[in-house]
């Protein structure tokens, strides 16, 4: 059992880590998506940090569990497209409901948010 | 008209160090202003249908990026009224009061605005905000953060010095690269050093965003802190993010499984002159209530690279404090600076850092500079290499936890050879570069990067190239280090990779134990609650903090005394008579002299100085005899003694550690005509001027007094756990009404 409570803990290939023994990377046998974080872990990890006061910590972790789902360059370019002056209003909530419909709700509303300040904070591009 | 040339009083005080030190005068439109400005917001919070429609005196309309996203997710608004209302001295009351649980100061600073606890924090003074830092911090145990660097970005000096750092004691290593493109090659040396010397070491690569993030995403490194946060809007721009890019880069650090924290502090928003007349305190309440909005576990605060503009300023100090116990109170983890030497002044850089290091943080330093000054890569700490003794001491000192231990030299040299060597053949295996015997041995044995000589600076970023662009991830090193023979740190690695998957390391302010444990606020929650509660370190991490390598017990001493020991000399010749000669004098030796004690405190043997006193009585036409005197250790008794048996009423009074003295024999016991009482400053030339002074009381002539050495060293500090073990075994051969007898002067020169 882990602290989370989870039965077992997965690596994001949906393995299971007793499999990630020294003795299988020996034999060439585990790679970069095995020993990534799994999204379970993650939102099981967001109920434990509302259990300690911090909702702000598991919306962050739950917004992780979506990213799991994106490629490392997709990331940094949904990070970059956020930076200030990098994109119009209408690029923002384009990404955003891209996003959405990608099941990435909460990243999604992130985008539309800033969307919305940047264009009044003169923060588009 | 011209100046006045100051009086050499003030002169000399002017070529103190402490005047290197840059002190400006408080100026509030500069944002030169530690804990309140006139332009700081009088706290406000205004709740419309669920929604703040004002926040720190600024209408929703008019919320700059940084209020927003505060404002949208950062507050508590359950607690918001309750909190807002509380009077700040009840507030900062409760903060400091052992008998309000941490809990209940979470839940009413979740519903105060930045302003508000700003004011609060404000009220505190120094020993409340210790006392407030002890029951607030996150994590049950303290714990430190090290700093590993070098001018080269060598790999196997990286790897060893990673490997003392680890053995140290420290949780997490930080380091950077003069060269960015060796930033990877770095990363990995510092992964396998770690790894060598101890498990569960968490391990980060301070570079430009993307590229860290990238290594995280490889699994070289583990945590991220250098994701800046700023107070104000403009800053924050400059800084090209917004709260929402740094939200999500947030995000994208979890979702690889990465911890991280934020970075602010004081000074950041003065250098840039964008502080729009604001207290430090307030504009890093700001940074804090943004760092809890955004879902950061964390915050390295307390100043940072803008410590020493803090600390330029009135009741600056106080200010660092208060940052970091601002984020301990949004329920953060706090890494709390002292990572950026403040001053050029030993004693300002200490007063610093000592009063987090009493209190007691999750990290004490966010870098505590591991290696030398001048490796020190983010720039030198407020302590480094040069002080990890120090602070070791202070630990010990104190009785607290500092997260640091002693490790024994012989267990540095094998971790170091083993980290640099596993190192090399990593390097080896995988393509990456090779180096030589003889660099092996250089970055073994180097204190810092200068004692590698001339070295390949090219190998390291063709290396790290290599690294990047074969797509090396962590699966790649373990597999290296199985297959080179270093299998126990290939499977720490491999165990600390497997352990990262369940996230529990993602949770507010954990570590690693070497166990492989986390300890977190949710595994390890801080208790205080006043005297006899919170944490203690448990017996054996007592013994680690007491146990420094200096300290020495009566067994050393005497086993040093031992070796100094002359067969022959100092035989016994049978019971002391009195003398009838007028020219006799006695000099009377202490109970274990000739016996256990053979050196005195100066370095010279005990017959050496015997040596002295008789050739200094010679000289002046009299004869000494030696005594030994066993029925007390006092010098004075024994030189009134000696006194009394001399034909000529005259004595020297000695004590094995080296202090004398001519006594008189119708004088009280604690009179006395001379005494040399600095053992350790005495020389033979003096110990030979006594014995001719002894000499001219002893014929009723004119002496030439001698004058005790003076030094403004701490001779007391430095002798007198030695004193209290040479008087120790010169008491154990106390036998009350002993005869005294008189010793051979065979072999005294």
């Amino acid at each position: 059992m882990t602290l989370s409570g989870e039965p077992e803990v997965r690596g994001l290939s949906g393995r299971p880590v007793r499999e990630l023994t020294l003795e299988a990377v020996r034999h060439g046998e585990v790679s970069v998506p095995d020993v990534r974080i799994h999204p379970g872990a993650l939102e099981a990890q967001a109920v434990v940090a509302e259990q300690h006061a911090n909702p702000q910590l598991a919306e962050n972790l739950r917004r992780a569990a979506e990213l799991t789902a994106l490629g490392d360059d997709e990331v940094l370019a949904i990070y970059d497209a956020l930076r200030p002056g990098r994109s119009t209003p209408a690029e923002l909530t384009g990404l955003a409901a891209s996003l959405a419909g990608r099941g990435l709700p909460r990243c999604a509303a992130l985008l539309t948010e800033a969307a919305e300040v940047y264009a009044r904070r003169g923060l588009t591009r | 008209m011209a100046e006045e040339e100051p009086v050499g009083r003030i002169r000399f005080m002017d070529r103190q160090r402490v005047n290197l030190d840059g002190f400006a005068v408080e100026d509030p439109g500069l944002g030169l202003v530690a804990l309140r400005s006139p332009a700081d917001p009088e706290p406000s919070l205004t709740i419309s249908g669920g929604r703040v429609t004002e926040l720190d005196g600024v209408a929703e309309a008019d919320f700059d990026s940084i209020d927003a996203y505060i404002a949208r997710h950062g507050l508590d608004l359950a607690a918001a009224p309750e909190a807002m209302s509380l009077p700040d001295a009840e507030f900062a009351l409760r903060v400091i009061s052992p008998g309000v649980p941490r809990a209940e100061i979470i839940r009413l600073s979740a519903g105060a605005t930045p302003a508000k606890l700003a004011r609060v924090l404000a009220l505190l003074r120094p020993a409340e905000l210790g006392l407030a830092m002890t029951k607030l911090r996150g994590r049950r145990t303290p714990s430190n953060q090290a700093h590993v660097t070098n001018r080269l970005d060598d790999p196997l000096l990286l790897a060893a010095d990673s490997a003392t750092a680890a053995a140290f004691g420290f949780r997490e290593i930080e380091t950077t690269v003069p060269v960015l493109a060796d930033a990877p090659s770095n990363a990995v040396a510092c992964l396998i050093g770690a790894a060598v010397a101890a498990q569960g070491v968490l391990i980060q690569c301070s570079v430009e965003e993307a590229l860290e993030l990238e290594l995280g995403m490889r699994g070289l490194t583990s945590y991220a802190e250098t994701i800046s946060l700023y107070g104000t809007e403009q800053v924050f721009t400059d800084g090209d993010d917004t709260p929402w890019s740094k939200a999500f880069l947030t995000s994208a650090y979890a979702s690889r499984g990465m911890k991280m924290r934020v970075s602010s502090g004081a000074g950041a928003e003065v250098l840039m002159a964008g502080a729009e007349g604001r207290s430090m305190l307030y504009l890093e309440a700001r940074c804090v209530a943004l760092a809890r909005a955004i879902g950061a576990q964390g915050v390295q605060n307390g100043g940072i690279d803008g410590a020493s503009v803090a600390a330029s300023v009135p009741g600056g100090l106080r200010e660092l404090m208060s940052e970091n116990l601002m984020a301990m109170m949004r329920n953060l983890e706090s890494c709390s600076g002292n990572d950026a030497l403040m001053s050029e002044s030993d004693m300002r850089r200490t007063s610093r850092t000592l009063p987090i290091v009493l209190a007691g943080s999750d990290f004490v330093f966010s870098g505590f500079g591991s290696i030398q000054r001048y490796d020190n890569m983010f720039g030198p700490s407020n302590f480094n290499a040069e002080d990890i003794d120090d602070f070791l001491a202070m630990q010990r000192d104190w009785g607290v936890d500092g997260g640091l231990r002693t490790v024994p030299a012989g267990r540095i040299a094998g971790l170091r050879r083993e980290a640099a060597l596993a190192c090399r053949a990593v390097y080896r295996h995988l393509g990456l570069a090779d180096f030589s015997d003889e660099h092996v041995d250089l970055a073994v044995d180097a204190a810092g990067s200068k004692d590698l000589g001339p070295t390949d600076t090219l190998a390291v970023v063709s290396a790290a190239h290599a690294i990047r662009e074969g797509g090396l991830t962590v699966v790649d090193i373990v597999a290296a280090l199985d297959e080179t023979g270093y299998e126990d740190a290939a499977e720490r690695i491999m165990d600390m990779t497997r352990a990262r998957l369940s996230g529990d390391y993602l949770q507010t302010a954990a570590i690693f134990d070497e166990s492989l444990r986390v300890l977190s606020l949710v595994t390890d929650p801080n208790d205080y609650a006043g005297p006899g509660s919170g944490y203690e370190p448990g017996p054996a991490r007592q013994a680690e903090i007491d146990a420094i390598r200096q300290a020495r017990g009566v067994a050393d001493l005497r086993a040093e005394q031992a070796a100094s020991a002359t067969k022959g000399v100092l035989e016994p010749t049978g019971p002391a008579a009195p003398g009838q000669d007028p020219r006799d004098v006695v000099i009377g030796v202490s109970p274990a002299v000739g016996r256990d004690v053979w050196r005195s405190l100066s370095g010279l043997t005990v017959p050496e100085v015997l040596g002295e006193l008789l050739a200094g009585l010679e000289e002046e036409g009299c004869t000494g005899r030696v005594v030994r005197f066993g029925d007390t250790v006092d010098l004075g008794r024994i030189g009134l003694a000696a006194a009394r048996l001399a034909g000529s009423g005259i004595g020297i009074g000695l004590q094995g550690k080296g202090t004398a003295l001519v006594h008189r024999r119708d004088l009280a016991p604690l009179a006395n005509l001379e005494l040399y009482s600095v053992a350790p400053s005495v020389t033979r030339e003096l110990y030979r001027l006594l014995g001719g002074n002894a000499a001219r009381h002893a014929k009723g002539g004119t002496p030439d007094p001698a004058r005790n050495p003076y030094s403004d060293e701490a001779i007391e500090a430095r002798y007198h756990t030695t004193v209290i073990a040479l008087m120790a075994l010169e008491r154990a051969w106390v036998r009350p009404g002993a005869a005294a007898e008189e010793l051979s002067r065979e072999g005294l020169q």
